[in-house]
Formats: structure tokens, C-alpha cells, sequence
């Protein structure tokens, strides 16, 4: 009962604090009354036609296959090195420096590399992606292997688990939390960075788009694209993150 | 016929930091145990009882020496109650004692072993939500349940009140009654030893060695005898005057 009356409030929150942030800015528009500012009601109307044409869902089609592809491949090769380094210390001393020289290397550097490097091609945009994303996965998950609980390891080699057996039931566990982390930390960065890739060296997707609206300045089709885009997100992180994190904490007091 | 035979030269942990910094846990042990005999370690804390019995598991193999578990050291099963209770928190009470199993655990048995525990009510529960003395007993229904040829139990009644520390250790002592093995049981007290144990082995500080080992006579039936535990206890520290300082 309390904890419904709970619910209840915390969706009008929601809905009043939305609500309030688009009377802001109905508001500024109509003090604004430009076209660099259109009104949230023109936004609507750009966002359906631009859906109903299929240009929208196309560019944004593109740009989500990108970011699945370079987030994979990102999380796979992110994870198998971040365990090698958390588990073997003169490894991970070695490449220690490597990881932080490319942490601090701008993203926009390494997108310019793989450019000119590789030339304007697809490969080379999903490659400037990974680069960018990958030590930070690797930094997350090498935390994660360090803290795994030495004591629960050694049960599992008394009680003779197999390699597979104890990466199942007793690391894979352990590692979810920051396997997790890494996946939000990651869509946040590679939702900035793709964009930025494929402004500067694709003809499609929703960065070359935006570039195209900044050029006309075309500001209503800016923030209908925009919204798409944030839209995409929330979605990903209720349908998908949430329910993962849910099923793996149901242990948790 | 010896179930366990510990032949240690030398066990000495080696600081990483400073090369002089070193500490001889073990010094030439000998200590041979036969098979479903119920030993008892006693010694003082950090006297390196617990490295022995990870010694023992396989689970330490940086030491100058020989143990060796039965005739066939590589298949013998070993159950191992550690001195926390170390299960899975992802997993339920009953999936915890599933997990060891290679083949499809026994179901019956495992029931049976719950019941005995008392732990049947909460078999669907995570271990977090449990006590300290619940988890325990999960412990050892685990050790238990793979019908073990050798049980290692590190202090497993610590720090549990003394009414379940009984309670505990009558039920584990009608488990090893069914199915007896060999254990080899670390302990802090002496009554407690008395109760169980075919024998105690006394060790000192480290560098750990054998100082005295006992045969405990009394007849299993009168263990339960509070009464006789206590005058075998007497009866020891007058003739061991040593054992005193150690406990």
C-alpha cells in the first residue's frame, strides 16, 4: 500500500518535471521568436514527417548497427584483456603505461588517425570507436578481476571446478557488476564518439545528419533528431539494462 | 595403514617487499593419520593450522615436503569446511550444495542432509539473508554431501553460541557416525577436541611442531557425558602441564 502511494508519487514526479521543462521551453521560444529556436510543437511535426519519409530511422539504423558492432567488438577484446591484466601482475605492469597513454590520447586524435591512416572507410570509423572505448573497458574489468574473492577460489579448486565450472557459477558473477558498468560507461561514450566519426567521414548516419543541419541550420530538425537519439537510450537502458541488472541482484539484501 | 601421511621438511612464508623478512611456519612435521580416524589439531592461534589443512587440500603446494592422501592422491575427494563459510551469495542454500556435485546431485540426499541441518525451511534462501551459524551449517552439509574420503574442518563451530556450537557438533558427529572418514578437525577447544576426536595433536608456535599426541579413550557412547569430558580434561593438563600455555 505505501509502497504504491510511493510509485504513484514518483511518476508524477516524473511526469510534472517534464512537463515543466517543456513549458520552459514553449516559454523561450515564444520571448526568443526566432527560427534558431523553434517551438516544441514544429519539432513534433519535423520529427513525424522525417520519420514518415524513413530518412530518420535510416541514419539512425546506420548509426545504431555502428555502435552495436564497435561496442562488441569493444567489450569482447575489452574483457579478455582487462582479466589477463588483473590476473598476471608483470603483464599488466607492462602494459600499464600503454593503457594510460591511450586513456589520455583525445578521441578526436585517434578519429583523425584512423582517417588518414586508413583512409574514409568503414572500417577505419568502427576502428576509431573501439580504439576509444577499449581501455576503458579493459581498465574496469581489470579492477573487477582484481577484486575477485580469492576465498570463494579457492573453494572452488577444493571442491575440483573445472576452468569452465569456476568461470560460470564463481567469476562470471563477480565480474557482472563491472561487466555492467562498463556497458553504461561505454553506450555514454560511444553515443559522443560515433557521431564525431561519422561527421567527419561517413555520408550517412546521424552525425553526418547533424552536419548537414548545422550547415542549413536547420535547428527543428537538429532537436527532432536529437530527441530520437535520447529516446533510443532511455529505451536501451529500461528494456535491456535495467531488467540484466535486476535478474543478477536478486541475491543482494 | 595411514590415510594421510604429512612429511613437511620446511614451510616458510616469504615477504614480497623485503628479502629478510621471512617466517618458518613449519619445521620437519611428521604426522601420519589413519583411515576413519577423527583427529584433532590444537594449537594457538596463527601457529599455521590453517596453512596445513590448505596444504592438505592442494590448495598450497610452496612447501619443501610430502603429503600424501591414500593410495591414489590424485582422485581422493576432499571436503573442506573453511573457517568462513565461503559460499556463493548468488546462489541459493540448495544450489550451493549443488554446485560441488559434478553428475546430477542426489536429491535424497540431499534432502536428508538439510533435514538433519535443520536447513530445510530455507533451502530457497540466499545465504546473505541467513545467520553466521546457518551458513555454517550450509558449509558442512557441503563438505558432507560429496562423501568425502578426508573432511577438513577449520574451526567450523567459531563464533557460534554455545547452545548451536552443541547442537552443530552432535549433528556432525552422528553425520561421521553414518558414514565415517577420515577428518581432520582445527580447534581451539579442548572440550570441544575431547568430545570428537579419536586423537589430539598438540602443536606449538611456529615454527610448528608436534608437541604432544593423545589418544582420547573415552567410549563414543559417553562423550555426550559432560562429566567425563571434564575429567579427561584434568586429567590431561595435569599430566601435560605444557598444553596450558598453549590454549
Amino acid at each position: 500500500m505505501l509502497t504504491d502511494t510511493f510509485k504513484l508519487n514518483q511518476s508524477a514526479i516524473t511526469l510534472l518535471s517534464l512537463l515543466a521543462l517543456l513549458g520552459i521551453w514553449q516559454l523561450a521560444a515564444g520571448l526568443v521568436h526566432s527560427q534558431t529556436l523553434p517551438y516544441p510543437l514544429q519539432v513534433a511535426q519535423v520529427f513525424w514527417q522525417a520519420t514518415q519519409s524513413g530518412e530518420l530511422p535510416y541514419h539512425l539504423g546506420v548509426t545504431l548497427l555502428r555502435l552495436l558492432v564497435s561496442f562488441s567488438i569493444a567489450m569482447v577484446l575489452g574483457c579478455a584483456i582487462g582479466v589477463t591484466l588483473g590476473n598476471n601482475k608483470t603483464v599488466d605492469a607492462f602494459f600499464d603505461h600503454w593503457l594510460v597513454i591511450f586513456l589520455n590520447i583525445p578521441a578526436l586524435v585517434t578519429i583523425i588517425l584512423c582517417y588518414v591512416w586508413f583512409g574514409l572507410a568503414e572500417s577505419a570509423a568502427i576502428l576509431a570507436v573501439v580504439i576509444n572505448k577499449l581501455p576503458n573497458v579493459i581498465v574496469t574489468i581489470r579492477e573487477g578481476t582484481r577484486a575477485l574473492d580469492k576465498d570463494l577460489l579457492e573453494m572452488a579448486e577444493c571442491y575440483r571446478f573445472d576452468r569452465k565450472k569456476t568461470l560460470v557459477h564463481v567469476i562470471w558473477p563477480q565480474l557482472h557488476p563491472f561487466v555492467m558498468a562498463a556497458t553504461r560507461s561505454g553506450l555514454a561514450l560511444i553515443w559522443k564518439i560515433i557521431l564525431v566519426v561519422e561527421l567527419l567521414g561517413r555520408s550517412n548516419g546521424m552525425g553526418y545528419q547533424l552536419h548537414l543541419f548545422f550547415q542549413l541550420f536547420d535547428v527543428a530538425s537538429l532537436l527532432a533528431y536529437t530527441f530520437a537519439f535520447v529516446a533510443v537510450i532511455q529505451l536501451i537502458e529500461w528494456l535491456l539494462l535495467r531488467p540484466l541488472d535486476r535478474k543478477a541482484l536478486r541475491w543482494r539484501r | 595403514m595411514n590415510d594421510i601421511t604429512i612429511s613437511i621438511q620446511d614451510k616458510t612464508y616469504r615477504s614480497k617487499h623485503a628479502e629478510d623478512r621471512q617466517h618458518q611456519v613449519i619445521a620437519d612435521l611428521q604426522l601420519g593419520v589413519g583411515r576413519n580416524e577423527f583427529v584433532c589439531l590444537l594449537g594457538p592461534s596463527g601457529c599455521g593450522k590453517t596453512t596445513l589443512l590448505n596444504m592438505i587440500a592442494g590448495l598450497d603446494s610452496h612447501y619443501q615436503g610430502k603429503i600424501q592422501i591414500g593410495s591414489l592422491a590424485t582422485t581422493a575427494r576432499i571436503g573442506y569446511v573453511f573457517q568462513n563459510p565461503r559460499l556463493l551469495p548468488w546462489y541459493t542454500v540448495r544450489q550451493n550444495i549443488e554446485v560441488v556435485f559434478e553428475q546430477t546431485p542426489p536429491a535424497a540426499l540431499i534432502d536428508s542432509l538439510l533435514a538433519d541441518m535443520q536447513l530445510s525451511d530455507v533451502q530457497q534462501v540466499y545465504p546473505e539473508r541467513l545467520s553466521l551459524g546457518m551458513q555454517r551449517r550450509v558449509a558442512i552439509i557441503r563438505a558432507f554431501a560429496i562423501n568425502p574420503d578426508i573432511l577438513l574442518m577449520d574451526e567450523p563451530f567459531v563464533s557460534l553460541d554455545a547452545p548451536s556450537a552443541r547442537q552443530v557438533r552432535n549433528l556432525l558427529y552422528s553425520l561421521w557416525q553414518q558414514r565415517p572418514h577420515t577428518v581432520l578437525f582445527v580447534s581451539h577447544d579442548l572440550r570441544e577436541a575431547i568430545a570428537l576426536a579419536d586423537r589430539l595433536i598438540f602443536l606449538s608456535p611456529p615454527p610448528m611442531r608436534i608437541i604432544s599426541d593423545i589418544p582420547v579413550h573415552i567410549p563414543r557412547e559417553l562423550r555426550n557425558d559432560e562429566a567425563q569430558i571434564e575429567a579427561f580434561r584434568e586429567h590431561l593438563l595435569n599430566q601435560h602441564p605444557a598444553i596450558n600455555g598453549l590454549l
